[in-house]
């Protein structure tokens, strides 16, 4: 994975600059996309699908709030949060919000000081990520366990449509299990800077892969995917 | 492009791909139950494909029992029917033919036809595999749930699919979801291997377009269903929690048996389209496979380059997009807008086109070839007559007028088992009798292969044909049985019974398979390494079954396209795809000079 292979630059040079020589180009020899590592592309392709899933579930959810003859409940009243007397509507979910982007600017730090071979930085950085995420998951439990104590259950609640508490639970859930594993990987990952697996190569205890850089950028895409997926889930949920 | 010589300078070094890290087994365990290599994942994908197949076998039997002679066999009861039909279609569909064509051939074929060591992450590969047999396992235990297994129909329609009053709806349906489930997550795991296998673990020459277009198949079928399986998962767990936690995503308020239930507000409707999001590119997904390997072999036993490979390559691909944009004609009876049901009708005819041009190529292929009517060509010559009967009445039945009065008749049942039914399954078994002796190093059985196709082919045709008449005339699908009707006559009985016999006869021959498979393992003519003279890499292993590893020390370097058959001027009828051309010296001397350097 360390090593590029930009294969047969020789024949690759004698290609046209046409359009046929970008069709040649990304159709030639052992990888149509040079320089780019098997487990990358995974990772791209598994978002890919990963991106039909949420799709789905939001398509659903639409479908459901369009389909369902009760009202929707008002967002800006469910989530909302008393401080001091005074109602503050959408305050939780905005500093959860806030908390799950600013850890994708850890996580490219992360990657960053990761490529400059700074151990400790990148380390330090992904467990900070690692940190953010496990905050946005303990918020996300501790508005579970407040909508739950004022009712709302998957099979209904006390404002309105049953599909509010069901979509609300399916998808944050499920958007909250894609942080867990992200929280789980960036600590074994971290721990692998950590003790310099990475650059000793060291094999993978299940996979017997080598380890190397590129798998803390693997992880950050995962992560970044995960944060993008929020934003949507954030406004089609919260903010409609 | 078959001439197109691979570099300009004519020197080219044998590669080692960076980073090929091979996982080396070292107790029996690992090396075969365990396994990582793909060849080993491939043949127990495929053992496990053909045991559940045979469960789905025995359950068209019973089917056919009552349909045949309904009220004779006192062992089927209505319920049991509509589970023998549910659990028929899904085995059929999903744990016998995606598993076997992306799970079996994908697994065996793909790493030795682009010159690759294993798939590019073995051990995902190896837990795609335990997660496959889980769902299977899951799928059986289903059967013996209480209330025995789902009696929804194939496909699951909500709200009947979990409501009390149909079979099932205690255990079954929860474990069928499950079973989707666990199957979806296996596949994806094996699913990421096969693209990325493709597109970035291919040897040195192996260009996107001197790919066999059984790789072509494979390839795209994969890409479609790791995009078309989130839909089913996404439908799968939310009918789960309407079953499990009460919740309304596919169920409107109703009463059932009196009652008034706690549900309300969902939509049916978006069941439907989930499931036929997935529905639709799962017959592509099944198909496109079928017609890549068609190709390999037609080309092969006819001795010649395949029609049009450039044609051919582009058709699955086309093939692939459009089926995403087509899934509503599935869905005519549900009623939608005018519009739509347009634009569903003509991207659905559309694809007639892609299509059309496969067919035409795989006879301009035969055109003029020095055919050999070997066991595997005979499947192949068998497919595309088939798939050319189905793919006619998919014409009739993808305009909306005439699909609404056919729907719910056997006319569909006798479609869709002709064009992805009866046709992949033809497929399946050339594969089988063309790959067998490179995965065994031995040859099936010749007049039993035969025997077993002559009996197949015109089998499915006395059991298929029929049925589009009995549809035409008004015979109802999904009945347990007809009863006392103003509208069908009764010569619809005498057919029925002769589909039946045909359908014992058919399913008989299945068992003359097996047994020539089991059986050839330790008494078939031993077949060498190519016994086929076939040009495409996994026929140019060193060693036959192929090691771990699948190659030697280095990896072969291809020169050219795979359908280099009966080149005017060449030694043999056929020059393999690493045979290098007429004044580049062999790979061995230019690795030794490199070396050198």
């Amino acid at each position: 994975m360390a090593e590029p292979a930009l294969t047969n630059v020789s024949e690759a040079l004698t290609r046209p600059g046409s359009w046929q020589g970008v069709a040649s180009d990304w159709a030639s020899d052992q990888r149509a996309f040079k320089n780019v590592s098997w487990g990358k592309v995974m990772m791209w392709i598994f978002l890919l699908s990963d991106t039909f899933i949420f799709s789905c579930f939001l398509l659903s959810y639409m479908t459901v709030r369009m389909s369902t003859t009760a009202p929707w409940p008002n967002p800006s009243e469910v989530f909302a949060l008393e401080i001091g007397g005074a109602k503050v509507p959408l305050i939780l979910i905005a500093i959860m919000t806030f908390i799950l982007i600013s850890s994708s600017g850890t996580m490219a730090m992360a990657v960053n000081f990761g490529y400059r071979r700074d151990r400790v930085k990148t380390a330090a950085l992904m467990l900070l990520t690692a940190a953010f995420g496990a905050s946005f998951v303990g918020m996300q439990a501790f508005e579970w366990t407040k909508l739950i104590h004022e009712g709302v259950r998957p099979w209904g609640n006390p404002w309105g449509a049953y599909q509010f508490g069901s979509a609300f639970f399916m998808i944050t859930g499920f958007h909250g299990t894609h942080v867990t594993i992200g929280v789980i990987f960036l600590v074994i990952m971290a721990r692998k800077v950590w003790r310099g697996d990475l650059e000793t190569e060291r094999r993978g205890f299940f996979t017997s892969k080598k380890g190397s850089y590129e798998l803390v950028e693997i992880t950050g895409l995962y992560w970044h995917f995960v944060d993008l997926v929020w934003v949507f889930i954030f406004a089609l949920f919260y903010l409609w | 492009m078959g001439e197109v010589i691979f570099g300009s300078g004519g020197v080219v070094p044998a590669a080692e791909l960076p980073d090929v890290e091979l996982y080396h087994a070292k107790t029996w365990i690992t090396k075969y139950v365990f396994s990582q290599d793909a060849k080993v994942i491939a043949v127990q994908y495929s053992i496990t494909a053909m045991a559940i197949g045979v469960v789905a076998l025995v359950l068209s039997w019973l089917m056919r029992l009552q349909l045949g002679f309904p009220g004779t066999f006192s062992f089927i009861s209505a319920e049991g029917y509509y589970q023998f039909i549910t659990m028929h279609g899904m085995i059929m569909v999903i744990y016998l033919l995606t598993a076997l064509f992306l799970g079996g051939f994908g697994n065996y074929l793909i790493p030795l036809m682009v010159g690759a060591r294993d798939m590019v992450f073995p051990y995902a590969n190896m837990l795609s595999y335990w997660l496959y047999l889980l769902a299977v396992l899951v799928l059986v235990a289903s059967i013996f749930a209480p209330g025995g297994p789902t009696g929804a129909g194939w496909t699951l329609y909500p709200p009947q699919a979990i409501l009390g009053g149909t079979p099932g709806a205690e255990a079954g349906i929860i474990l069928m979801l499950l079973s989707l489930i666990l199957f979806i997550i296996g596949f994806t795991m094996g699913g990421l291997n096969y693209v990325v296998t493709v597109l970035q673990g291919r040897t040195r020459g192996m260009t996107l377009m001197r790919m066999p277009l059984t790789v072509w198949g494979i390839f795209t079928a994969t890409v479609m269903a790791l995009l078309a399986f989130p839909a089913l998962f996404v439908a799968a767990v939310m009918m789960l929690f309407d079953r499990t936690l009460g919740t309304s995503f596919f169920m409107p308020s109703l009463v059932s048996m009196g009652e008034h239930l706690k549900y309300g507000g969902g939509s049916p409707i978006l069941w439907q389209h989930l499931f036929w999001f997935f529905g639709h590119p799962e017959v592509y997904i099944v198909a496109l496979p079928a017609f890549g390997i068609v190709s390999d072999l037609i080309s092969v036993h006819a001795r010649k380059a395949i029609f049009g490979y450039r044609m051919m390559v582009w058709a699955i691909v086309i093939i692939g997009a459009l089926s995403f944009v087509v899934w509503a004609h599935h869905m005519y009876v549900s009623g939608m807008n005018l519009n739509f049901g347009f634009f569903f009708a003509v991207t659905t005819l559309i694809i007639a086109v892609p299509t059309a041009i496969k067919v035409y190529n795989w006879v301009l292929t035969l055109w003029h070839a020095d055919i050999h009517l070997t066991v595997p060509m005979l499947f192949a010559l068998g497919f595309v007559v088939t798939f050319v009967n189905g793919g006619l009445t998919g014409l009739f039945l993808g305009n909306v007028v005439v699909d609404l009065p056919l729907s719910a008749t056997m006319f569909v049942v006798a479609h869709f088992h002709m064009v992805m039914g009866v046709a992949p399954i033809l497929v399946v078994f050339g594969g089988i009798y063309h790959w067998y002796p490179k995965v065994t190093g031995r040859m099936m059985d010749d007049r039993l292969g035969k025997l077993h196709f002559w009996v197949t082919f015109l089998g499915a045709y006395a059991i298929f044909f029929p049925m589009h008449y009995l549809g035409l005339i008004g015979v109802p699908r999904r009945y347990y049985e007809l009863g006392e009707t103003a509208f069908i006559p009764k010569s619809a009985e005498t057919l029925n019974v002769f589909i039946t016999l045909a359908a014992l006869i058919v399913g008989a021959a299945q068992m003359v398979f097996l047994f020539n498979l089991v059986r050839s393992l330790f008494n078939g003519r031993l077949a060498g390494g190519n016994p086929w003279n076939a040009t495409s890499l996994e026929w140019q292993t060193p060693e036959t079954p192929p090691a771990h590893g699948n190659w030697g020390k280095e990896l072969p370097v291809v020169y050219r396209w795979a359908y280099d058959y009966s080149v005017p001027g060449a030694e043999r009828d056929f020059i393999p795809q690493n045979q290098p051309p007429a004044g580049v010296a062999a790979q061995a001397t230019i690795t030794a000079v490199s070396a050198a350097h």
